[in-house]
Parts: structure tokens; C-alpha cells; sequence
């Protein structure tokens, strides 16, 4: 059975593009099991799956007109350093024909877990064995008058960055509204295409939730230094037309009284899981889908995975929804061994970033800003942009954040995720912070 | 069978030869800062550690990578950098709970022991025997890996 839905193909210069056949046929189909969403999660399950199921029929569903690719190499190509088939997640012709995963585009609209089927947008309905939702999350739009826009993007999609690729030209006039992890990733691809950049944060410093204070504002500083101005607590209160300005067709109001004209808007504000297509599935749902250590759902032919998953955080009872990179592949694989039938129990989500800004590299693990009872170690050198806090909970490490240094940073999870005694050497790294990897050799690998 | 890297610490003597032959097979010139294998120094013990990628079978890098720049060389098992589809998002340098893929800055990159395609400049190199190259299943990488599959994404499958 062919063409109920778009097949995507992974080949080199044929990136699968063009309308969807979603609309046409309404032949019913069934899979062992069917993958929701072709991004990190889905395509790292799907895989798992194959490896320990040589035989069960697999679909690969993507919800958007393209082969497979990472969010997180957009700004790769933003600044063109890479083509689009550079943001693919795989590269060899037939990668998905060759595992028998049937890699397909199609948007799920609803679940119907009790006759496990699902629906597709078009009509199409598909019957599982098992279910792996995948779907991510979408960007969120502030409830901020003037949002809808020409000239006003997010950076989410492939489709989005074609956009921003035509707008942000050599000295046109942009405004990145949001300062956080992704905007600073963003911005770091605006700088580099030679925007105009003025960037609106409304925390008091940048990426709030990945550095403290003195780390966010080496951040800032760098940027300042680098010509890029970053508004900390300021908020874009409006965005109105600029008419008799063919360039600068916007002006964004801030809450400081200035007006900025822009002839781009780049919207990054946070993100939000996908969970539209889950009324009336009676899915326990929160913030994300919420799943236990196997990644399952409430329903147990059901699991959910990456930025769509509210799942177990590796410290503390709260689930957590971390709309990242790693948990997204970590929860894939998971999810997939234990829908094969291979019990796996998740240790929970480590919160993890690095962070090029300028060529100024982060990084932040865990409980970064520490934790109740807990103590620290610090050393900062505002010279020369080089800082470390570790925080300890007890005899062990529970949280790092650094900034300026890249050799060895993993060590950093290695010590978080192991719970490694750190005996005498936790008196040692608040003598000296920076001697992590000596002690993860000293406390890890005896 | 595959070899693996199995290093003693007790046998190092600090001297480096390691990090001098791994920087010339790789980038062609006399730079210890530029090796994949490290000595650390434990000066109040006078214990010296080379240390290395264990090439993990469930290579956190691997999984992490956005772009599927790291793959499993199918002769020798080593977990490889294509360097034109690394991006140099870094984020493998902070999944690898080893801390042996690092970013290097001048060329945008990561990268990481590759066992010289199995033939280990290192190995050669060690005047001490600290460093050999023999079959996975005789070393104390086992135990490495052992703690690897307790730790990290939880990739623990149940007996
Ligand atoms: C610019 C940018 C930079 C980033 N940089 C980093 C970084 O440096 N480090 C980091 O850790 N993270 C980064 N991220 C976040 C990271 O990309 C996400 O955490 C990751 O993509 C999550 O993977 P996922 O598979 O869960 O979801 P996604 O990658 O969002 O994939 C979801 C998939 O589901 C599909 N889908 C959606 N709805 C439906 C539906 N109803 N039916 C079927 N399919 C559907 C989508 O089309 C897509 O294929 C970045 C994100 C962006 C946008």
C-alpha cells in the first residue's frame, strides 16, 4: 500500500518539499509501531526501535514538509556555515528505506487510544501497536499587540529560517525580542549574517535560566564589546506598522519610552509543548504529557518523549518538561527499548546547555543555582572572561555552571550524573574549581 | 575482535610521549595542547593518569549529535567526528559524562580519540608499556564502562 501519506526521502539535494497527500485516500493502515514527530526524539526512537526489533513495521511521522533535521543546527544555517541538508539528522542516501522505517510526513490530529488509531490531518486513520509521541513544541507568542505581522518571525522551523535568511540582511535593522538560551543562540547567527541587532530582554540579565548574575553579565558585556546592544529588563510593549518606511516597516515600542525601527522581528520568548492534538485522548497531561521512569504515559500502549514530555527530572519528585537536545535523544532511546520490550528505567533529565555567544562559550548543568542546604565554589576573573560555581549538595556535586572553558566540560555531567563521592577533593575544588577533571579522575575512575 | 585502548596508570610516568605522537599523527605538528589523549598530573600523590575516549558502545556523543556527524568506524569501533557535517554545536562536549570530546575553537570543531584507524600513535609512543592496545574484553575499560552504563541518560536496561 502506497501514497496515503507523503513519503519523505533522505537523499542529498532532494529534500522532500511540495504539497502533502494527506488529503487523498482515506485507506487505513497499521504498524506495529508509529513514531509522532521526526525531530531528535522521534528519529533516535525510531532507530532504537529497529536496532532491538529487526522485524516490526515502523512509521516515522514529520509534521513538517522536510526530511528529518535538528532545530539546533538552524543557526548553522542561518549564518551559512551549512546548507539546509546540513540540518538533516542523517546524511546517507536511503538512511530510513535501508532500517525499513517508513519515514512519512502527516500531522497527527487526534489519539484514540481505547481502538489504538490515530488520526491524521486529511482524514487518514493509522492503527498502532504502539505509540511514541514525539510532536516538540512550538514557539510561544507573548500576548504583545502588533505580533501578527510581515516582518515578524520566530526561529523555530526550517520554513522560519528561509524567511529570516531573506530579511536579515547585511545592515538591516532587526530586533530579537528574548535573551534566553535559543535567543542567544539566535543571536549569535544575527550578528554573524552583520544585522543591525538591538536585543530586548525583560529578566535582568541574559539566559536567567542557565547563568546567575555574574555569568550573564560577562555575557552581556562581551556582546557590548562585540557591538551588539542588549536591553536587559526591558520589555517590547508594542509593535506598530511604520508606514513611508519600506525598510524599517515596524516600529517596536519598548516600556522605556524608546521606539526602535525594525525591518525584522525576531520573536524568541520561550517554548511550549505540542499537546493541541490530545483533547479527548484523557491522557494525563500538565505541562507536557506527563510519563514515569519508562517514559509511558497513562496509557500503557503509549509513550511520550523530547520537548513534548513532562518526564522525571534526575533531581527532585517534580516532572519536568526540558526542551532539550540531549533528554530529547536520551528519552528516545528509553522510550524505544522499553516499547520493544526491553525494560529500561530513565535515571531523569539533567538540565544541560553550552552556549556560544561571540565565541564566549557556557555551559550549565543541573542545579546550577544550587540547592536548599547545599554549598558552593566559585572563582571568577572578570579580566579575562573565565568563571566557574560548582554547587555541592552534601559530599557531592549537584550543579556546575562555567564560562570560558570547553576542555572537559563533560566531567561536569559525569560527576552530577554518577553522584560521585567526592571525598577530601570537595575541599580541594573550593580551593581551586577549576581542578573538576582532577577530581573527577581522582573520585571517578579509581 | 575489536581492540580497545587499556591504559595503568601505575605504569605512566608523566613523560607525555603520548600527547607529543598524538598531536603529530592528527594535526601534523609538536602540541601537547592539541592531543585527544591528556596526562594529569596528581603531584602530592606522584601519580600520573593518560587518559582517553573509551569508544562507549552507547556513545552518549553519538546520540547527542544533531546532525549525525560521530559514527562507529565498522573495523576498529572507534565513535568518529565527520568533520564537514559537525556543525560545532558543542552539544556532545557536554553529553560525554567523560569529558573526551572537546571543542576545539580555531577550527570550529569537535574532536576526539580515533584510534589512529587501529593503529594508536600513543601506543607506539609510550616507553612504558602504560598504554597498550589489545582486545576489548581484557581491559579495565569494563569497568568504565560499566560505570558509564550506571550513569548518563539513565541508559540502563534492566536485568
Ligand atoms: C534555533 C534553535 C536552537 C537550539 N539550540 C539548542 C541547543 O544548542 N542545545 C539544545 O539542547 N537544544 C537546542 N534547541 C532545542 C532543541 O532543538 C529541541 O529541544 C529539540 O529539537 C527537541 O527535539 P524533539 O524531537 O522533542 O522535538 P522537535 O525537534 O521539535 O521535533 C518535533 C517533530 O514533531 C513534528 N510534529 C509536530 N506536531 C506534530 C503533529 N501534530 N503530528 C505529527 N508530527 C508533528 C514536527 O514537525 C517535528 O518533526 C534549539 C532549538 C532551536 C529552535
Amino acid at each position: 500500500m502506497t501514497g496515503f501519506i507523503k513519503k519523505v526521502f533522505c537523499r542529498k539535494g532532494k529534500t522532500a518539499s511540495g504539497p502533502s497527500d494527506t488529503n487523498r485516500g482515506t485507506s487505513d493502515q497499521s504498524y506495529k509501531y508509529v513514531v509522532a514527530g521526526a525531530g531528535p526524539a522521534g528519529v533516535t526512537a525510531a532507530e532504537t526501535l529497529r536496532q532491538n526489533d529487526p522485524d516490526g513495521s515502523i512509521l516515522l511521522l514529520g509534521g513538517e514538509p522536510e526530511a528529518p533535521y535538528s532545530r539546533m543546527a538552524i543557526p548553522y544555517l542561518l549564518v551559512g556555515s551549512i546548507e539546509e541538508e546540513g540540518t538533516h539528522i542523517r546524511h546517507q542516501d536511503g538512511h530510513y528505506e535501508n532500517l525499513k522505517i517508513d519515514c512519512r510526513q502527516g500531522r497527527v490530529s487526534q489519539v484514540n487510544p481505547a481502538s489504538k488509531t490515530l488520526l491524521l490531518e486529511g482524514g487518514n486513520r493509522i492503527g498502532y501497536d504502539k505509540l511514541c509521541l514525539a510532536t516538540g513544541a512550538h514557539p510561544i507568542k507573548p500576548p504583545i499587540p502588533g505580533l501578527d505581522q510581515e516582518g515578524i518571525l520566530h526561529c523555530w522551523t526550517l520554513e522560519d529560517a528561509r524567511k529570516i535568511i531573506e530579511l536579515a540582511h547585511e545592515g538591516a535593522d532587526v530586533v530579537l525580542m528574548g535573551a534566553g538560551f535559543i535567543g542567544c543562540i539566535i543571536l549569535e547567527a544575527l550578528a554573524l549574517r552583520k544585522v543591525n541587532l538591538t536585543v530586548i530582554e525583560m529578566g535582568d540579565r541574559m539566559v536567567p535560566r542557565m547563568l546567575d548574575p555574574v555569568a550573564g553579565n560577562m555575557l552581556k558585556s562581551w556582546c557590548a564589546n562585540k557591538g551588539v546592544t542588549v536591553h536587559t529588563a526591558t520589555k517590547i510593549t508594542k509593535v506598530e506598522p511604520h508606514p513611508g518606511d519600506a525598510e524599517d516597516t515596524l516600529l517596536v515600542d519598548l516600556d522605556n519610552g524608546k521606539q526602535i525601527p525594525a525591518h525584522l522581528l525576531v520573536v524568541a520568548a520561550g517554548v511550549k509543548s505540542n499537546l493541541g492534538y490530545l483533547d479527548g485522548a484523557g491522557l494525563e497531561i500538565d505541562q507536557g504529557i506527563l510519563v514515569d521512569e519508562r517514559l509511558q504515559t497513562s496509557d500503557e500502549n503509549i509513550y511520550a518523549i523530547g520537548d513534548v514530555a513532562q518526564a522525571p527530572a534526575f533531581e527532585g519528585e517534580d516532572k519536568v518538561v526540558h526542551a532539550i537536545q540531549t533528554t530529547a535523544t536520551d528519552h528516545g532511546r528509553i522510550a524505544a527499548l522499553n516499547m520493544s520490550g526491553i525494560a529500561a528505567r530513565y535515571n531523569g533529565s539533567l538540565a544541560m546547555n553550552v552556549l556560544d555567544t561571540l565565541g564566549l562559550i557556557s555551559v550549565s548543568f543541573g542545579e546550577w543555582n544550587g540547592v536548599e542546604g547545599g554549598d558552593n565554589a566559585v572563582s571568577v576573573d572578570r579580566e579575562n572572561n573565565r568563571y566557574i560555581r560548582l554547587e555541592f549538595s552534601g559530599g557531592r556535586l549537584v550543579g556546575a555552571q562555567s564560562v570560558g572553558r570547553t576542555d572537559q566540560v563533560g566531567v561536569l555531567r559525569g560527576l552530577i550524573e554518577g553522584r560521585v563521592p567526592l571525598g577530601d577533593w570537595k575541599e580541594k575544588l573550593k580551593k581551586n574549581p577549576h581542578l573538576v577533571m582532577d577530581a573527577y579522575l581522582a573520585c571517578a575512575q579509581r | 575482535m575489536q581492540k580497545t585502548l587499556n591504559i595503568i596508570p601505575e605504569k605512566c610516568t608523566g613523560c607525555a610521549q603520548c600527547e607529543i605522537a598524538c598531536s603529530i599523527e592528527h594535526v601534523g605538528m609538536f602540541s601537547p595542547s592539541k592531543s585527544r589523549i591528556k596526562v594529569f598530573k596528581f603531584p602530592d600523590e606522584g601519580r600520573f593518569v593518560a587518559y582517553t575516549c573509551t569508544q562507549c558502545s552507547e556513545a552518549w556523543c553519538q546520540r547527542a549529535c544533531p546532525t549525525g556527524a560521530i559514527s562507529a568506524n565498522a573495523e576498529t569501533g572507534a565513535k568518529e567526528v565527520c568533520e564537514p557535517t559537525c556543525v560545532g554545536c558543542k552539544v556532545c562536549t557536554i553529553a560525554c559524562p567523560f569529558g573526551t570530546i572537546n571543542y576545539v575553537s580555531e577550527r570550529g570543531k569537535v574532536t576526539k580519540c580515533d584510534l589512529c584507524g587501529g593503529d594508536p600513535a600513543c601506543v607506539k609512543a609510550c616507553p612504558t608499556g602504560a598504554i597498550t592496545f589489545i582486545d576489548a574484553d581484557a581491559t579495565g575499560y569494563d569497568r568504565m564502562k560499566a560505570w558509564a552504563a550506571q550513569t548518563g541518560g539513565g541508559a540502563q536496561p534492566e536485568a
